[in-house]
């Protein structure tokens, strides 16, 4: 009978309204400035980099080889790269950045730079609330860097996985080199 | 009790004593005006707010709630953005139509209030014809919307336009017809003379309201579709129907145009939900003796409120109607009941004199044998039929 369906459709919202009151469950809303939902293991905005230690320039891991320069779909990565070499966590002597800027308002947060990168160094952020009073879009070295520690808070899995295979390599070159050395001294 | 049943019309004469004999009738007018224009104004700001709360929590989220104390002065914030934002006016429009559109739009809706008995005493003037005057003043807004439609210059307005005329002509009729058995009972066209034939309580405790009688049942509710449809409420809310024309005849206003249209698109539906309450709800008149010490502009108050929250409830509810959908509804469905209607309010009115045992009942099952299987047989067939299932020819 006509009007059936539209009483049915009435229970509903009535029952919405009055369910809402007193079971807070209901409300999908996050409200945000106050309340955050967790944030996700993958998701991802701007990339950052790596720095091992406590020297945030220093410490990078990044060895300006500009793999990700040259695969970055946008261009958004610009690399210069300094003439002094410094030694990396194998003992390799390696080149660093002199500069490292990535435009922001032309990367498109897609994550190539980090898949391609052979040096775990650069990642990807889970920073999303960016803006601010000044108009400096492009990101410099000191603003990219972050720590292993927090890579290891935003993507857990990921960096333990990443930290293990640095230590399984950090071992075998060093028992290389303890197997080079044992002959020396017979 | 008495003082605050009257606490209005005796302020008003207080005030009035006050100015100097020549001026009273004016002062007289001038305060019952601005004291319509600020009750209904605050209505419409807590209207907008309660209904975006009201629907928010109808689908379980908070609705607005961060200007002011759980948000009550959003009203204020959107009111000095509309205020502050650019008056939009296009090239191509008709300047003058596209400036006085909304004007004509709220200005006559603020007579329809002049008609409607608030309270005891409480009508701004006691016409003789004061339905008929609220309803040749309520058609002024169609002229006012197809103004806007047809100044724009913009296809979508004129389409919004078009369909707004279709909808607000084909539902005035159902909307007037479902007034006339009311008229018939109480054998007058003012509306305070209504008010007061529904006065008392039949068997002693059941109040004579029209709504409680079956013509009164029917009546009410063809009103309310016709009423939710003549003020462009959800779930007939085509001529704006954003999906498919931006904003109907909207899309070219901007600003405090735009606002003056919501204005008065709210204005009209406190007038047509007041007028509801008049006809079919008793008006001023409590429910129960018992509760007759409550004054009687609030039970009017809270009638209407409910009335509101009805057609709030209403749009959260319904998704909106196709146009062939919507002038079916109101040509092959309401227009028929309406019309049956009539029939069983004066049958029902003419056995008012039966005296015999079970008169009542038998009342009742007369209108009912009229009205439920025209409800039944209308309500299966004014889309021609049970539609049968669909067939998707290219899916299968």
């Amino acid at each position: 009978m006509l009007g059936l369906g539209i009483l049915k459709g009435f229970m509903e919202t009535g029952r919405n309204f009055c369910g809402s009151y007193y079971d807070p469950e209901r409300l999908t809303t996050v409200q945000y400035p106050e309340e955050r939902l967790e944030p996700q293991a993958n998701a991802r905005t701007i990339p950052f980099l790596i720095y091992d230690g406590s020297d945030p320039i220093g410490g990078l891991r990044c060895t300006a080889c500009t793999i990700c320069e040259q695969e970055c779909p946008a261009h958004c990565i610009e690399i210069v790269k300094d003439t002094a070499k410094k030694p990396d966590y194998l003992g390799k002597m390696q080149l660093h950045p002199k500069v490292f800027d990535i435009d922001t308002a032309v990367c498109m947060e897609c994550g190539i730079c980090a898949e391609v990168c052979p040096f775990d160094s650069i990642k990807m952020d889970q920073v999303f609330e960016r803006a601010g009073s000044h108009r400096r879009l492009t990101l410099h070295k000191d603003d990219l860097s972050k720590s292993n520690e927090y890579y290891n808070k935003i993507h857990p899995a990921e960096a333990a996985a990443v930290d293990a295979a640095r230590a399984e390599e950090q071992k075998k070159a060093q028992a290389r080199k303890a197997a080079a050395a044992v002959p020396a001294t017979p | 009790m008495k003082t605050l049943d009257q606490i209005f019309v005796l302020t008003q004469h207080w005030l009035t004593g006050l100015a100097p004999a020549a001026l009273q009738p004016l002062v007289s007018m001038l305060l019952i005006i601005a004291a319509l224009m600020a009750v209904f104004g605050t209505c419409f700001a807590l209207t907008t707010i309660l209904e975006r709360k009201t629907l928010g929590r109808m689908q379980n989220r908070y609705g607005p709630n961060r200007v002011g104390p759980f948000g009550l002065l959003q009203p204020a914030a959107d009111g000095i953005k509309m205020l502050t934002k650019e008056d939009i006016v296009p090239e191509a429009a008709d300047k003058a139509l596209h400036f006085l559109a909304p004007l004509a739009l709220t200005a006559p809706v603020w007579l329809a209030f002049a008609v409607l008995p608030f309270g005891r005493n409480m009508s701004a003037i006691e016409l003789d014809a004061g339905i008929l005057f609220f309803f040749a003043i309520g058609s002024a807004s169609e002229l006012a919307v197809f103004m806007a439609g047809w100044s724009s210059q913009n296809k979508y307005s004129l389409l919004g336009a078009m369909r707004a005329i279709a909808q607000m002509i084909s539902y005035e009729v159902p909307l007037v017809l479902a007034s006339v058995p009311v008229l018939m009972a109480a054998g007058s066209l003012s509306l305070p003379e209504i008010v007061r034939a529904q006065s008392g309580y039949a068997l002693g405790w059941i109040p004579r309201w029209n709504v409680l009688t079956p013509w009164g049942a029917a009546g009410f509710g063809v009103f309310l579709v016709a009423a939710a449809a003549e003020s462009n409420r959800c779930p007939f809310d085509l001529p704006e129907g954003e999906s498919e024309l931006i904003a109907g005849f909207l899309t070219e206003y901007s600003g405090f145009k735009y606002a003056l249209f919501f204005l008065g698109e709210y204005l009209g539906l406190f007038a047509v939900t007041g007028l509801g309450v008049t006809l079919f709800l008793g008006g001023w008149h409590a429910p129960a003796t018992w509760l007759e010490w409550l004054p009687s502009w609030g039970w009017f108050g809270a009638k209407f409120s409910a009335l509101i929250f009805l057609f709030i409830w209403m749009r959260a509810t319904l998704p909106r109607l196709r146009l062939d959908q919507l002038l079916n509804f109101a040509w092959k469905f309401l227009v028929p009941l309406a019309l049956i209607d009539l029939v069983a309010a004066a049958a029902w009115l003419k056995s008012g004199g039966w005296q015999f045992a079970w008169a009542l009942e038998t009342r009742w099952l007369l209108c009912a044998t009229l009205l439920a299987p025209a409800y039944v047989c209308l309500g299966r067939h004014w889309r021609g039929g049970t539609p049968k299932p669909r067939r998707y020819h290219y899916a299968q």
